[in-house]
């Protein structure tokens, strides 16, 4: 270490969070309050159209009015308010989907790590299986021959890292194992479910926490590609990727409808990558760097 | 010699993940439902009907079409495309060079790139420098490659009107797609190389190297890159599924004629056969270019063993 570093200034801090990182947390929150209040906030409906008023630009250029703030699109709905409706839906399925994955490849870790043998090979295979058939592939396969439902959707978004919390969770249950604690605690007489439950989860939960935040922006991207591809959210329903999908026909005369829901995409994904940084490298050092 | 029977066991894991994936993928696919119901118009009468599911097997019990379907697969037939009566292995092997083009040059260049501001920022640990390329990798692996490409269609197909936004008939219209599969690989190999090149720096042999006067940069050049080449290779080999799930979406905005454009448009027509023999195709390149990394990694480090390959979380 250089002496310059040494006596460089306290870095600033916001509430003990660097300012990027606030900056981050509050983009977050915001979103997810978009989301919740998405139908206050709106100023009209997502499928409301007015088709006197297409193409309008966004309110900062020539040409653009403030009863549509962000434009519209082909068929003059208020851009603004499908942002919000988007986010909403695209917050919603990557959020159930990241806990429906987390639980499920938390549960089939803490099963291999636990029983070992049989289950322990038939869930490494079905982890290889996940590996080597990355959750996009999975997911188009499905919803091309099992039609396109939005229950169905949410449980094809949520394979997205499940391997990865299963093979986190078995290496720290086996690792924990091991520990006098464990080994103390059943020495009393407690039952498996005791153990992994009561002892073991809450001890390895700071690391799928931590797994959980650097998974999301994998599943909102999943989420986000299947439907620009036109394989997710169908029409009539709105998602941020089906936006995309949508505008990208228009772009030489109105770039905006594809460009501003992608600016909203981006900068969640950005958010959530760097808050899931800093959050693993502050709780938790058994996570490896590379993610 | 331990490291060789890691590789027999790492090739015998191989063989068991692909079995499995075309069982799940048969039975993704026929599980689904009748195919000659969504195919044919509804008021095809039920002798054509018939004639239909006869010739594609569908009137058969599913174990019989599931033990059939292996020995199709194993002989590498892979079925005959509903939509254009082309066998699916014709349209795969047409499709597949273009993906291979795509994919090797946006590895080459997400290489060349990341590599070189990784290797930067790790010289520069802990200034400026560094954290503004941590910054700029962050924001390259966080944007989402449909927006990119529709960026840079808007820039350079729209507006500056210098390259073209859709097809492959010239080495023009590989730029856009490479750059766009690639960026977002670049800045996670800067990531990765940033760590791989601090760690090597810190060896004992490169404080001998460097005590003997060698300057940085040849330090870096002859004796950290050369080391920094095994987990990079390791690295590639787990990124493969991303790669191709990149492809797929960046094929599809440039009207890029490759293995998942064909996937996207199969799926629109419903087209089974193809889909099928797509998804069987690429899980057989992952698996195969993570065996491949495998038994390189085995060859290369030593310390690579039956019993690490066993243990561990991974």
């Amino acid at each position: 270490m250089s002496i310059s570093e040494q006596v460089t200034a306290r870095p600033l801090r916001i509430w003990g969070v660097p300012p990027i990182i606030a900056l981050c947390i509050g983009w977050l929150l915001a979103t997810i309050f978009i989301a919740i209040f998405a139908d206050l906030l709106a100023p009209a409906h997502y499928t409301t159209q007015d088709l006197t008023a297409r193409f309008r630009p966004p309110a900062f250029m020539t040409g653009g009015r403030t009863d549509h703030l962000l434009g519209t699109d082909h068929l003059g709905r208020d851009i603004l308010s499908r942002i919000i409706y988007a986010l909403r839906t695209s917050i919603l399925i990557a959020t159930l989907g990241t806990l429906i994955g987390a639980v499920m490849g938390t549960l089939i870790g803490l099963a291999a790590a636990r029983f070992r043998g049989i289950v322990d090979v038939a869930a490494m295979m079905l982890s290889d299986v996940q590996t080597a058939l990355p959750s996009l592939f999975v997911a188009i396969a499905f919803l091309a021959f099992f039609g396109n439902n939005i229950l169905l959707f949410i449980i094809l978004v949520s394979f997205e890292g499940w391997e990865r919390y299963a093979r986190l969770a078995r290496g720290l249950v086996l690792s924990e194992q091991a520990a006098d604690y464990v080994r103390a605690v059943e020495a009393f007489g407690a039952g498996t479910g005791r153990v992994v439950f009561r002892h073991l989860l809450p001890n390895i939960a700071a690391s799928l926490v931590v797994q959980a935040t650097l998974n999301f922006p994998g599943t909102i991207l999943l989420e986000t590609s299947l439907s620009f591809l036109g394989l997710g959210v169908q029409p009539p329903g709105t998602s941020l990727g089906l936006m995309l999908g949508e505008g990208r026909r228009y772009l030489l005369n109105a770039w905006w409808i594809a460009v501003l829901p992608g600016i909203v995409i981006f900068l969640t994904t950005l958010a959530m990558s760097l808050f899931g940084d800093w959050l693993r490298d502050r709780l938790d050092p058994t996570v490896d760097k590379q993610g | 010699m331990a490291s060789l029977k890691a590789i027999g066991f790492r090739a015998l894991r191989s063989v068991v993940t692909l079995f499995l994936c075309v069982t799940l993928v048969f039975v993704i696919l026929r599980a689904a439902g009748d195919p000659s119901e969504e195919l044919l118009p509804p008021e095809t009468p039920p002798d054509v009907r018939q004639e239909y599911r006869v010739r594609w097997e569908l009137d058969q019990p599913i174990v019989v079409q599931y033990f059939n379907f292996l020995d199709r697969v194993a002989h590498g037939d892979l079925g005959v495309s509903f939509a254009s009566d082309l066998p699916a292995t014709q349209l795969i092997m047409e499709a597949m060079p273009k993906t291979l083009l795509l994919g090797f040059s946006a590895l080459l260049l997400a290489t060349l790139i990341g590599m070189s501001l990784g290797v930067a920022a790790a010289l520069k640990h802990g200034t400026t420098v560094d954290r503004s390329l941590i910054a700029v990798a962050v924001l390259g692996y966080s944007m989402p490659l449909f927006f990119l490409g529709i960026l840079l269609i808007l820039v350079f197909a729209l507006h500056l009107r210098i390259l073209p936004s859709s097809g492959s008939s010239s080495p023009l219209h590989l730029i856009m797609p490479t750059v766009t599969l690639a960026l977002p690989l670049a800045g996670r190999v800067a990531r990765f190389a940033r760590t791989a090149t601090l760690e090597v720096m810190g060896k004992p042999f490169i404080r001998t190297a460097r005590a003997k006067g060698v300057g940085q940069l040849p330090v870096i050049l002859r004796h950290a890159l050369p080391n920094a080449m095994v987990p990079l290779l390791m690295f590639f080999g787990i990124e493969i599924g991303l790669i191709l799930s990149g492809a797929v979406v960046t094929e599809t905005i440039f009207a890029w004629p490759g293995l998942g454009r064909l996937l996207v448009d199969s799926v629109g027509m419903r087209d089974l056969p193809v889909v099928q023999a797509v998804i069987l195709m690429i899980t057989l390149i992952i698996v195969l270019s993570n065996l491949f990394v495998d038994i390189l990694h085995a060859l290369l480090d030593p310390k690579v063993s039956l019993a690490r390959t066993l243990g561990g979380a991974g």
